[in-house]
């Protein structure tokens, strides 16, 4: 426990503001009172992985770590669809997994969101007219919003979601 | 070279299959199938395993041919083929006769109609899904009080599908059996028709966790095909930058078991280190998981002499931070109990099952292909870790002493490296043939096999990634368990979905 504690205060806080994009700071600001307002306190996000390499899951982890600590806008991730006010998708969406997509979006009460996440998610990426996937997750479901890159990083996730929830 | 190949006659199969099992003492590292009915007019089935004494890869083949292709099952006497023969029937549908298991890997039957064989050449894409009333049978333990409990494939975390079907009676569980494919994506069948450099960099995307594992993996094929050297400062920096690999990973595994037992701040420590790591890897690469470094013949980027110095000043606070992590983690006893005794794998089963690479050391297996294919690892001084209780604490301890080994080498690799070219210098002439790629990816032996024809374009490319393997293990681990320690088990082995389901 003392180490604990000695370790806290060496370390202090590590979140940083991300250095890229002063103005996403100033977007996170805005937008706590905005999702306050729209949401009731947070934005909830359910992610699901439609077979992905899994770099892109990495990333979105690394997004809700000390530093990048996505919460602090007020945004978080959560165990079960029927909480949950968005649906983060990464992979090109295989054929085993297509079942399983749309039974969690249903299961999402309205009114719900569809972001993707990765090059895969879009149309398929490298695993694009491969004999099992879907080429990307719209033509499952509708699509709002698109994170591109491969896989991107985790300051470009948060200000994708945050430009997004503030449209 | 390193490669045995013993064609035998289709009767002599088993027989030999199962003398260089017992007198290589090694598992069915690989099993797989290629299809040759253009040039030969028969399916070539190839059976692998690890001569660690003599330093082969030894390759038992034969040859089926159509209408009705098959083979006699070795499943039932070395467990270890199992799965690679349920994955000879789906994707080639070769018939191995005996096996006592053939149900469905990847193609699931619920989306897939019989009778499609993607890896076959003259392969089709069914317009029609398959059966939806058609369901997958799990093996089923019945009895008075005994429930089944079915978890996934969308689990609960930011993590990949998988599907879980526990059986249990009263807390502890009694059986357990995966099933997976649900990534299936098929990867080998895409890898087909693409030349060499353009396969390097889809091989990045096989598994994004060890991508540049992958990518190694599969130059190293290429290049043993095409007889390219690459320059030894070129295989200094790849080793570096796997070594840097497994630390990213295992940092992230070892938060992963501490907050699955709700332990929450060395895995937030643990998560800040690991950022510090990706982003060391984007200083020395311009990619956070070392993507496009590899190149056929070498390197694509040189380490400059800044570097350099960003790499070792970062070492060094590396070094304080996991001082600190180990200490956290070691000093509260909550912790070491519940991870004390739980999820074990006994060595005996572990060897029965091939299980490979980092839970087989921490059964007791000392198996690593950095040691026992060295390469250029022979020019360094390696120690490699050792375990015997097969818990997930062992797996922890493996873990934490491999990470520190790794600090280690990448100095010594540092050390070494010297001015020169990181990358082969002449133009690469294309040869006709095929070459296993290896290397010990922080999960355990990752192995490509590849075959190319005389334009350099990819004919197959056969991957077994060691998840492929350990599943099995990561099943037996968990009886006896109650299911809420299922999550720490499945961390301390740290499996990948999208390697295994390709």
């Amino acid at each position: 426990m003392i180490n604990m504690l000695k370790n806290r205060i060496i370390k202090g806080v590590v979140a940083e503001p991300l250095k890229e994009d002063l103005e996403i700071e100033k977007l996170g600001a805005e937008l706590k009172s905005l999702i306050h307002k729209k949401f009731g306190r947070s934005f909830y996000i359910r992610e699901v992985d439609t077979s992905s390499c899994n770099a892109c899951e990495s990333e979105i982890i690394a997004a809700t770590n000390p530093i990048y600590d996505i919460h602090r806008f007020g945004v978080s991730f959560v165990a079960s669809p029927r909480h949950a006010d968005g649906l983060l998708v990464t992979g090109p969406v295989s054929r085993n997994m297509r079942v399983a997509l749309k039974k969690t979006y249903e299961a999402m009460p309205d009114p719900k969101f569809v972001i993707t996440c990765g090059d895969c998610a879009l149309d398929g990426g490298v695993f694009k007219d491969s004999y099992y996937v879907e080429n990307g997750v719209k033509n499952v479901l509708p699509v709002n919003a698109h994170i591109p890159g491969c896989p991107p990083n985790p300051a470009a996730i948060i200000k994708a979601i945050l430009v997004f929830l503030k449209k | 070279m390193d490669e045995a190949y013993i064609y035998v006659k289709p009767e002599n199969f088993k027989k030999a299959c199962l003398y260089f099992h017992e007198k290589l003492n090694s598992p069915v590292v690989m099993m797989f199938a290629c299809d040759e009915r253009r040039k030969n007019k028969c399916f070539r089935i190839y059976c692998v395993f690890m001569g660690i004494k003599y330093k082969k890869w030894v390759f038992v083949a034969m040859d089926t041919a159509e209408p009705a292709p098959g083979f006699e099952s070795i499943a039932k006497d070395i467990y270890s083929a199992g799965l690679f023969e349920r994955e000879i029937k789906e994707m080639f549908g070769i018939l191995p006769e005996g096996n006592p298991d053939l149900r469905s890997l990847r193609l699931h039957d619920e989306v897939w109609p019989e009778g499609y064989y993607p890896l076959r050449k003259d392969f089709n894409v069914p317009e029609s899904s398959g059966a939806e009333n058609k369901e997958y049978v799990f093996n089923k333990v019945e009895g008075e009080g005994v429930f089944e409990v079915p978890v996934g494939p969308v689990h609960a975390g930011i993590i990949p599908p998988g599907h879980f079907r526990f059986s249990v009676a009263g807390e502890p569980v009694i059986h357990l059996e995966a099933r997976l494919g649900w990534t299936h994506r098929g990867v080998e069948k895409l890898f087909e028709g693409k030349d060499v450099d353009s396969g390097a960099r889809f091989s990045e995307c096989v598994a994004g966790d060890s991508a540049f594992a992958n990518s190694n993996a599969f130059c190293h094929a290429v290049e043993k095909i095409c007889r390219i050297d690459a320059p030894e400062k070129a295989m200094f920096l790849r080793a570096m930058f796997l070594e840097l690999e497994r630390m990213y990973n295992h940092l992230s595994g070892i938060g992963g078991i501490a907050i699955d037992v709700g332990f929450s701040f060395p895995a937030m420590y643990a998560s800040v280190m690991k950022e510090t790591l990706l982003r060391l890897n984007e200083k020395l690469t311009g990619s956070r998981y070392l993507k496009g470094v590899n190149i056929i013949g070498g390197v694509s980027l040189d380490l400059t002499v800044w570097k350099k110095k960003a790499l070792l000043k970062a070492l060094e606070a590396m070094e304080k931070d996991f001082k600190e992590l180990k200490k956290m983690l070691y000093s509260s006893v909550s912790f070491m109990d519940r991870l004390d005794g739980t999820g074990v794998l006994k060595k005996k089963t572990a060897e029965d099952l091939g299980v490979l690479g980092l839970a087989a050391r921490a059964s007791g297996i000392e198996k690593d292909l950095r040691k026992d294919f060295p390469g250029i690892y022979g020019k360094i001084k390696f120690n490699a870790a050792k375990g015997h209780s097969g818990d997930v604490m062992a797996r922890l301890n493996i873990r934490l002493s491999e990470f520190e080994e790794s600090m280690n080498l990448v100095k010594q690799f540092v050390d070494k490296i010297a001015a020169g070219n990181v990358d082969f210098q002449n133009k690469i002439e294309f040869t006709c043939g095929a070459g296993l790629g290896y290397v010990e990816a922080w999960r355990g032996p990752l192995l490509y096999w590849i075959k190319l024809n005389k334009s350099g374009v990819i004919e197959r490319c056969k991957i077994v990634d060691p998840s492929f393997h350990n599943w099995e293990g990561l099943c037996y681990s968990a009886l006896g368990n109650i299911i809420p320690d299922f999550p720490v088990c499945n961390k301390s082995f740290d499996l990948s979905y999208s390697g295994n389901d390709l």
